[in-house]
């Protein structure tokens, strides 16, 4: 046992207790938010010195510490030190629950990044559940009619995921008798199994998953939830959890049911079908949304679509040597940034409108410029117009698509960002053509904008130069060439 | 080469853009004069590098190539040919005459002005682009300027057609970029150059290449526009800003034609010869069509944009012809129409800001109040229905020669004449427009109208200018032209 590699998720976990421990003692209670922030700093350079530590495992074999997680330890502690320097505002409205908002944060974030490095199914329930019980709790904390009304539907809808997640599992271990990826694998190529049980397994856990990944069939609870919960959370939701599973699908599917290629195959067809459902339902029922969060909860739904485009071509191309799984990577670290990026600003615009309702965005370009451009960019990059970063995202996601046969799923796909540019485009449109109804500037502090200006930043440059990214997306996917 | 220079040509409005947003202070002449500094200097390089361009060795020239995703084998890859190289010179030309004419811009003058140069910056882009990913993304950028630019500064129904053409150009560059794709994919390479001279001798049988060429010309013909995919035209030219329209309709347009002749023609060579009789039927609704339509309108802006689907008509005409003569003449087609029409919208401008009338059928007797302005619309209208002496005669004789000439379809003499129909119908609307605008009795509340002033004049003139220069002596365009057409009719085997 080497727990050296064990070290960011300890660090994690200690500064969660100690948040709340803090808490009972400190007066100051900005001390929690910037004791997280350096948490998340020290598990970062934690995770970064590891990056050299190929194909180490811990714990029986039951979490890895390869590129891979190395890749997603890093993107989730990015995405939690943004969500918490962009709350910076925000946290006021939680009163006397600030210090549990940051330790749930960081608990969620570790068990997003445990979902990321599991390579055994129990392991990988128990740290979806981590992070799914903080999320929970998280989307509760605003105590107000609509904050636990989401709070519960995502309970009660999430419970039921994790059971047929769980039920999927089960029937995977009877079918093989085993719960740890790899060996899974090697039992179907032994015995060469294809009962029905254990079909039925695998397309429960896409069931499980996809609610994770807010995939149609599986989408119903995002509207309400994205809507209620505090919209620093919200973010925090729609690019952390999204994140990580697809983390654990890639990891999953490739590990366990990689092999033979007939069944890889399948999957891929089923979340190529996904991904098209997703697209045009995320799509369309995205234009007649009023509520900002609202619309962004469904356009994160086919965001995901088109994620799935890719998972589509992991399973699809399986065979080749291509990197179908790097386009996957480098859209997420793209989508992350840019809806962060538009969180934090509907965060910081909503604070002094107090709305949430489009309409009331009227005039923001006359009112704050800066944080209006800012918003602009992130959903001309959510459209996929370059020079953003969604825009290389997509073209790289859709290339290797294209490449592997599925030109099909990329007609769609690209069609259907041209059906989102409507809905998106509306909210530019308000912002920039109508009169506002007052010229009060909206203020916000510093470390919000720092936030916001990171994404910016990082979405100009991961559209205009984005090779390096793509390079260490396809340093993380080498694992799958194995 | 040792100095940068498309680059700098490229990027040199977009620095401007950056500049106007940013710098201090609430000049609107400031922004102005940077407006014209930032694009009166790409000019002259432009004009710099027509004049340097080698014509006896042809080819590519002025080249700058750097990696630039390695993942994607895509380099930052610039270059100008004999089809490029005029179009660019046309860009940066009527770039900086936008700017003038914007002069009396008051609404958000810093904004605008950044747009336009941003505008000006991505078409340039498309035209010197050699990487197909460059050429894409410079393809697409164009589309928030221009959205910004008709939705804010635009009149009329601007929010619908702004939208209108946002919608339009992604759908058809969704299909463009599965074209693309397809391309990458089949020839993994993303450069033009390589893809146009080793062909798709990879094409599998996954992919037909006829599917690539359709995909690929699905956007280039929403932009020129073909019939039926012009809806989007009328309204964004008649809403657009004066300076909007003359670019719009002045370049931007010319970006699907050059993209037929780049990417369609010369790297689809057979695929071109099989359906041309198909694309040279669907030019000559647009040509006929056009031009009927055109006859029936009232709005003075409208009435133009829709001459430019007919025009558009003749472009594609000479695209499909295939020939060398016919492909020159509708490279020249698209110079041409880009100076004409972008004077008859700025004249169309001038007209309705200093009359504030737009509707033909209540101007009238305007030739002895705005004498200038009349003398030039009619130079402008002339050159239209193709005049001997303007470049519209040039560029339409050339085409209508090459396409009676070719015999890649069959009986394409009887559809050149058909085509010529149109120059018919064009010289009907014409004299029409001209006629209801400056004839017929004075009228007394137009007796306080202003003429052209000093600036107007100017930029007027050098248009004008152009005009003549091009129709006299055509061989100062196609002489370039054919430089850059020669090694594409060579593909073909005509």
């Amino acid at each position: 046992m080497n727990l050296e590699l064990f070290k960011p998720e300890i660090t994690l976990a200690a500064t969660a207790v100690l948040v709340i421990l803090l808490d009972l003692f400190v007066q100051q209670k900005s001390i929690t938010k910037y004791l997280s922030l350096a948490g998340i700093i020290v598990a970062g350079v934690f995770a970064a010195l590891m990056s050299g530590s190929d194909g180490s495992a811990l714990f029986n074999n039951m979490v890895a510490a390869d590129s891979f997680a190395v890749f997603f330890k890093l993107l989730f502690l990015g995405i939690a030190f943004l969500v918490i320097l962009g709350s910076s505002d925000y946290e006021n409205k939680f009163a006397n629950f600030k210090s549990e908002y940051y330790a749930l944060i960081l608990l969620s974030t570790l068990g997003m990044i445990l979902m990321a490095s599991a390579t055994d199914l129990i392991t990988i329930y128990v740290a979806l559940e981590l992070a799914s019980v903080s999320l929970y709790v998280l989307v509760s904390l605003l105590k107000d009619k609509k904050s636990t009304e989401a709070a519960i539907k995502y309970l009660l809808l999430g419970a039921v995921a994790s059971a047929v997640l769980l039920y999927g599992m089960a029937l995977v271990f009877g079918s093989t008798g085993e719960t740890q990826l790899t060996a899974i694998t090697q039992a179907v190529q032994a015995a060469g199994i294809n009962s029905p049980a254990f079909y039925v397994g695998v397309v429960l856990m896409i069931g499980g998953f996809g609610f994770k990944i807010a995939a149609v069939p599986f989408q119903m609870w995002v509207p309400d939830v994205y809507e209620g919960a505090p919209t620093t959370v919200t973010g925090y939701l729609s690019v952390g959890s999204k994140a990580a599973g697809f983390a654990v699908i890639l990891r999953v599917f490739f590990s366990a049911f990689g092999m033979p290629f007939t069944m890889s195959h399948d999957w891929g067809i089923i979340f190529a079908v996904l991904a098209v459902v997703s697209m045009i339902v995320g799509n369309v029922a995205a234009i007649p949304q009023t509520n900002i969060k609202r619309m962004l909860g469904y356009s994160s739904i086919a965001q995901a679509g088109y994620l799935m485009v890719g998972l589509a071509t992991f399973g699809v191309a399986m065979s080749s040597t291509m990197y179908a799984e790097s386009g996957v990577l480098f859209f997420l670290v793209s989508y992350a940034l840019t809806n962060l990026g538009a969180f934090i600003a509907i965060v910081i615009i909503s604070d002094k409108i107090n709305s949430d309702n489009i309409a009331d965005y009227a005039g923001m370009g006359k009112r704050s410029p800066l944080m209006a451009l800012a918003l602009t960019l992130c959903l001309i990059s959510l459209i996929g117009i370059p020079p953003a970063a969604g825009f290389m995202a997509k073209f790289y996601i859709f290339s290797l698509a294209a490449q592997n046969g599925l030109l099909w799923l990329v007609i769609i796909a690209a069609i259907n960002s041209v059906i989102s540019a409507y809905y998106y485009l509306r909210v530019v449109k308000v912002m920039w053509f109508n009169s506002a109804p007052s010229k009060e500037k909206v203020p916000s502090s510093v470390l919000p904008k720092v936030a916001l200006a990171i994404c910016c930043a990082g979405v100009l440059l991961l559209g205009i130069i984005p090779g390096l990214m793509m390079k260490l997306a396809e340093l993380a996917s080498r694992i799958f060439t194995a | 080469m040792d100095f940068n220079w498309l680059s700098t040509i490229l990027f040199l409005p977009a620095a401007g853009a950056i500049v106007i947003a940013l710098i201090k202070g609430k000049d609107e002449k400031l922004y102005k004069w940077l407006a014209a500094v930032f694009t009166a200097i790409p000019l002259a390089l432009a004009i710099y590098l027509f004049v340097a361009f080698d014509r006896t060795a042809g080819g590519i020239q002025f080249e700058e190539s750097y990696l630039w995703i390695s993942p994607l084998n895509s380099y930052y890859h610039l270059g100008v040919d004999g089809l490029s190289l005029p179009l660019m010179l046309l860009t940066t030309f009527l770039g900086f005459l936008a700017v003038l004419i914007s002069w009396k811009v008051t609404s958000r003058p810093r904004e605008f002005f950044a747009w336009l140069l941003l505008l000006e910056t991505s078409i340039i882009g498309v035209f010197v682009s050699l990487d197909l990913l460059l050429f894409f993304i410079m393809w697409e950028i164009e589309v928030i300027p221009m959205y910004f630019l008709i939705s804010v500064w635009g009149s009329g129904r601007k929010g619908y057609s702004a939208t209108k053409y946002v919608i339009y150009t992604l759908l058809g560059s969704a299909f463009m970029l599965a074209g693309i794709l397809s391309l990458y994919f089949t020839t993994g390479s993303l450069s033009m150059v390589d893809i146009a001279n080793g062909g798709l001798g990879m094409v599998q049988a996954a992919m037909p290449a006829a599917a690539i060429f359709w995909l690929l010309f699905i956007g280039f013909a929403v932009k020129l526009p073909m019939f039926p995919l012009h809806t989007w035209l009328p309204d964004a030219h008649t809403d657009a800003p004066t300076a909007v329209s003359v670019m719009l309709a002045g370049v931007l347009i010319k970006m699907g034609g050059y993209g037929m002749i780049r990417l369609c023609v010369s790297m689809f060579p057979s695929q071109a010869q099989e359906y041309a009789q198909i694309l040279i039927i669907l030019a000559l609704i647009g040509i006929i069509y056009g031009a009927a339509v055109t006859l029936m309108q009232k709005d003075i802006k409208r009435m133009i944009a829709y001459s430019s689907i007919s025009h558009m008509g003749y472009v594609l005409l000479g695209i499909f012809a295939l020939g060398e003569v016919s492909l020159t003449g509708a490279s020249l087609q698209m110079f041409s129409h880009g100076i004409v029409t972008g004077l008859l919208f700025a004249m169309a401008g001038l007209i309705i800001h200093n009359v504030e009338v737009r509707d033909l059928t209540k101007l009238g007797g305007l030739a002895k109040q705005i004498p200038i302005i009349m003398v030039v619309f009619v130079i402008a209208g002339l050159a239209s229905l193709g005049l001997p002496t303007t470049s519209g005669f040039a560029a339409e004789f050339l085409v209508f020669l090459g396409s009676y000439t070719s015999n890649v379809v069959a009986h394409l003499n009887v559809y050149t004449i058909i085509a010529i129909i149109g120059v018919v119908l064009t010289a009907g609307y014409i004299l029409w427009m001209l006629q209801q605008a400056f004839h017929g009795p004075v009228k007394k509340e137009f007796n306080k109208v202003k003429d052209a002033d000093g600036l107007e004049r100017f930029y007027m003139f050098a248009l004008v200018a152009v005009i003549m220069l091009v129709g006299i002596y055509p061989a100062v365009l196609t002489d370039v032209f054919k430089v850059g057409i020669e090694p594409i009719v060579k593909l073909i085997g005509g």
